[in-house]
Order: structure tokens, then sequence, then C-alpha cells
């Protein structure tokens, strides 16, 4: 076991490190910041100035290594718009990413789980089918039309919930519900197949054969076999939940991380950018080793080397 | 069977291994379970895309500022001349999504092509040679599957100025990833088959088996995967436009459409909507025929 978390977390941090490689790359093939950062009038002295202060003037490798020591440190300099450290910046906004994402997990699994069972437990009938052609709409809808339409209905023609920003339970509801319906369709197709395969195992028909009533049968032999794979998937599940929140922020205005990345973007400030990438990069990289580890802890059947 | 953290393949190789039907098997095409409607748009879509200019019955670029605004034609104030309304430019939207059509299609062609390739090329390579390769290989992947697209495209974007190259580009560096993973565990399946065993006996080069072995056996599977991944193509070049982040304007595309109507939202719902409801039924169709392809060629990938 200790074997595997030491092989896991190295991995983790060379994942981490091509990263920021690849991060570093990019912010250079941009260009030369200091154009943004110094006015029209300041001369030549001014730049060579401001070069010298970002470290521009030293070699690429030198470069790379003033870089990764700033992340290390948690410096992640200075956002060009608002002239605040980009650390700041970012873990003001987490937060409210943070509720958004837990409401659609849980919103996601209240709808994924109720009709992955009916859809598998009545296979081939017509609810099964009725099921999956949602689930297939709820994958094939854009989350920033979604988002659009449930602002037309509920805000425009109904008036009961607000357009977007953030303050109130009702500025909250529509931006979670538009990222929760796409968690579950995704999900929902994810519990099902994996729901269909245990329910046609061996032990599962035994379960029956010894005349266990149908709910132990679900409940103690069916679901905690069937939730492993699902998650293995919980690492793309958490990339498109990411992705998501980008989307639906920028839609309903709220004050969050993905709303952040996205200003970043449109006003060019590449320290914010930048430091977007990296912080998601932990949070993506983290949250994969813990979820291997639960896999690792939860199926005894798994190899640990 | 023991499955490692993380790996989903071993999974899908639980499932036995059938015998692929050839892509130019046409025995089922009357069968009920044929996908007449699906089939049906995706050929009026291309069939657009193609001839897009000659069809669309307004221009897709010029303003006409004394027709904006106009409401489809069932509503009031709406005519038949602009079936599904104007946009604020005044531009007919119902050619406008026409012209989207040939952008959305251009992009998922030219990703499935440069990301599927690679991905293709990179799987075989990975679940041929095994070890070391194989190992590096598949953390990339698992590593790029992982990371939010969006947030890496959008950094592309901006790097790269926009446009359709920046959108292809970060559609493959994704899509690749998808691709190298399933070729990968099928020819870790094809290469301990006795006709490769044989091929290697008997002398062949690694380069003759991979090419007329290994690769004709997996054309049936990157058909598939391509008809599985289009639908999700198509979205994300949506959202990346949408965000800006992608075609820029004036060019047609159904993602920016639907940002362009963004101000108008409350009172001239159509701009949004149209351009939407577009994207929905492509995705849904081409999801539709993907599915409809695995099953008929590949009974052997997983259900999902």
């Amino acid at each position: 076991m200790l074997r595997f978390l030491v092989r896991r977390v190295v991995q983790s941090v060379v994942t981490l490190f091509l990263l920021f490689a690849v991060v570093f790359v990019l912010a250079r093939a941009t260009g030369d910041p200091t154009g943004l950062l110094v006015p029209p009038q300041g001369g030549a002295e001014t730049i060579a100035l401001v070069r010298k202060n970002l470290g521009l003037d030293q070699p690429y490798y030198l470069q790379f290594v003033l870089f990764m020591k700033q992340i290390a440190s948690g410096n992640l300099g200075i956002s060009f718009l608002t002239r605040r450290p980009v650390l700041d910046l970012i873990m003001e906004r987490l937060p409210y990413t943070i509720i958004l994402a837990v409401a659609a997990m849980a919103i996601g699994t209240l709808l994924a789980v109720p009709m992955a069972m009916t859809s598998s437990l009545k296979r081939g009938r017509a609810v099964d089918t009725a099921i999956q052609v949602i689930g297939a709409l709820g994958i094939a809808t854009p989350q920033f039309w979604l988002g659009l339409v449930l602002i037309q209905i509920f805000a425009g023609w109904l008036r009961l919930l607000p357009v977007g920003g953030a303050g109130t339970w009702k500025h909250f509801v529509l931006p979670a519900v538009t990222l929760g319906v796409f968690q579950a369709a995704n999900m929902m197709r994810v519990l099902r197949s994996s729901l269909l395969e245990v329910l046609s195992s061996d032990f599962v028909m035994l379960a029956r054969i010894k005349g266990l009533p149908e709910y132990r049968v679900i409940g103690s032999h069916v679901m905690r076999n069937a939730i492993l794979p699902v998650l293995t998937f919980g690492g793309i599940l958490l990339a498109t939940l990411m992705t998501g929140t980008i989307v639906v922020e920028t839609v309903f205005a709220w004050p969050g991380f993905g709303r952040l990345a996205y200003d970043a973007t449109i006003y060019r400030d590449y320290p914010l950018m930048q430091g977007v990438v990296i912080v998601a990069g932990f949070i993506v990289v983290g949250t994969n080793l813990a979820i291997d580890i639960l896999y690792a802890l939860l199926d005894p059947r798994i190899r640990f080397d | 069977m023991k499955i490692a953290p993380g790996d989903t393949n071993a999974i899908m190789q639980t499932v036995p291994v059938a015998h692929a039907r050839s892509v130019f098997a046409i025995r089922r095409l009357f069968s009920a379970d044929y996908p007449w409607v699906a089939i049906s748009v995706l050929a009026v879509l291309t069939f657009v895309a193609i001839f897009g200019d000659s069809i669309a019955p307004h221009d897709m670029y010029e303003p006409n500022l004394m027709k904006r605004l106009t409401p489809p034609f069932w509503m009031d104030g709406g005519s038949t001349d602009y079936l599904l309304g104007t946009d604020a430019l005044g531009r007919d939207i119902l050619s406008r999504l026409i012209g989207g059509a040939r952008t959305s299609l251009t992009v998922a062609l030219m990703g499935l092509v440069l990301g599927g390739g690679i991905g293709g090329a990179v799987g075989i390579v990975a679940g041929y040679f095994g070890g070391a390769i194989d190992d590096t290989i598949m953390r990339v992947a698992d590593a790029t599957l992982a990371f939010p697209i969006i947030l890496f495209a959008l950094l592309l974007s901006v790097s790269m100025g926009g446009g359709l190259l920046a959108v292809v580009i970060a559609i493959s560096i994704n899509l690749w990833a998808r691709f190298a993973r399933v070729i990968r565990s099928d020819v870790l399946i094809i290469r301990d088959m006795d006709y490769v065993k044989m091929a290697k006996i008997s002398g062949a080069s690694s380069i003759r088996i991979l090419w007329r072995h290994i690769l004709p056996n997996v054309m049936n599977t990157l058909a598939v995967l391509a008809g599985l991944q289009v639908g999700w193509v198509i979205i994300l070049e949506a959202t990346l436009s949408f965000l800006g982040a992608g075609i820029s304007p004036p060019t047609p595309a159904w993602g920016s459409m639907t940002a362009e109507g963004r101000e108008y939202l409350i009172t001239n719902w159509w701009v949004t909507f149209m351009p939407g409801a577009t994207i929905v039924i492509a995705v849904v169709a081409f999801t539709r025929l993907g599915d409809w392809l695995r099953d008929w060629l590949d009974p052997r990938l997983p259900h999902e």
C-alpha cells in the first residue's frame, strides 16, 4: 500500500511539472508582455527595467527555474488588470465555485441514481427508453444554451428568479440546476452501464436464488459493486464539472473561479490566466489522487504495484 | 480480473471479444433500427454546409437595420421572408444557421482527422510495444483527459489569437487522448492473436505488422469512435465560440450567434434560441448515428 501511495504521489508531481512546463511555454509563445505594462511614452530604459524586474532578460532555462520557484512559494504574480496578487483574486473567488460545484454534484446524484436504477432494472421497457432519451438530450444540450433558456423561462417569462449575479438563494438556483442537469446526464450513463453489468453477474443471481428480498439484493450487492466503476470516471466528471463552471458562471455572472478564468482571457490578463491554469492543475491532480486512493481502499481486488 | 486504479480500459476488456463487422457491410440497411431520422437530419446538414452560399435565402453577412430583430414567421410582426427571424443587425437567422453548419462540420472534420489520426497512431504504438512507452503515453493521456479542456483552449486561443486553427488544435489536444485509450486496449488484444504471432515468426518487420495486420483491424473502432465523438466536438466548438475564444464574428457559428443574442434575451428570445436548438438537433442526430454504428460494427465496445 505504501509503495502504491508513493508511486501515485510521484506520478502526480510529474504531471503537475509537465503542466507547468506547458503553461510556461505557452506564456512565452504569446510574446513579450512588457508592451502591455509600459505606457507608450515610456522610454527604452523603462522597458529594460521592467524586463529586468520580471526576469525576462535571463536565459529561458533560468526563467523556468524562477517560474517554478515562484509557484512553489505561492507567488503567482500580479494581475495586469487589477494590480492585485493573482493568488488573492483566485482565493476570493474559489468558495463561490465550490458551493456551486457541490450543489451540482448533489443535484446530479439525486437525479442520476434513481434514473439509472429504474432504467437498468426495467431494461428495454418504455421507461428505459424514455430515460435514455432524456439522458441523450441532457448530454446534447450545450450548457450555455440551457442556462439562457432557463433565464428566458424563469427570469423573463415567469419573473420568479433573477437573471444573474449572486447574493440570495434565488441567484443560486439556476446556475446550480444548469450545472447539475449535465452532471446528472453524464453520471446516469456511466452508472447505468455499470449497473447492467453487475445485474447480470453470478452473485446477483445467487442472491436472488437465495430468496433475498429485492431491496437487499439491490442495496447490499448491486449498488456497492456498481458504484466502484463510476469512481474511475470521477476524474473525467470533475474535468467536465470545471469546464461547466466556466460556462455557467459566465452565463449567470456568478462571481466564481470560472468567471475569473473567462475574464482573464477576454481582457488578456496573462498572469491571471496563468494562475488560473496552475490552480486548476492543483485541484485536478489532487482530486484524481484522492479518487485513486479511495478506490484502492474500497476495492480489495486491485493490485498495489 | 485484476483492475488497477483509474484503468477504465481494463474494465472494458472484461467484455468478451466478438468478431467485428466490416464498415462496408450494408446488409442491415433496411432493418427496423436503422437510424433514418438521424441520417436524414445529417444529410440535410451536410448538404447545406456544402452548398450554403447558394441555398441561404439571404446574405449571411449583410446587416439590414430596417429589419432588425424581426420575430419568426409565426409570431406577430414576423414575415415568411425571414422564417426564423433576424438578429440585432437585421441579418437572417436561418441563413446564418446554414453558414454555421459549414463552420461546425469543418471544425468537427478537421478535429477528428487530426485528433483521431494522432490518437490512433499513438494508441497503436502504445498497445503494440507496451512497456515504458505504453506507461508514459497512457499517463499523459490520462492527465490530458483529467484537465478541463476549456481552460486549455482559452489559453491556447489567447496565445494564437483565436480562429479556426486554434479551435481545431484545442479540440485535437483532448481528442487524441480519447482515441489513444480505446485504440490501445484494442491493440492489446489484437497483438496476441495468432496471425500477428505468425507474422512475427515469419520475420515481418514491426512496421509491416503495424501497417498490414494491426491498422486494418482497428479501422472499425476508429470509425465508431469518430461517430461517438462528433457531437462532443460540435458542442466544444460552440462553447468556445460562445465564450469568444473560438470562431470570431462575423463568420457565422452557432456558438457565437447564441452569444450575440444574449443582450436581447428577455425581449427577443429567438436570437439565442434558434442556434442552440440547432446544436441540440445536430448533436442528437450524430450521437444516434454513432451509437448505431457502434452496435452495428463493434458490439464489444461498452454501451455507455
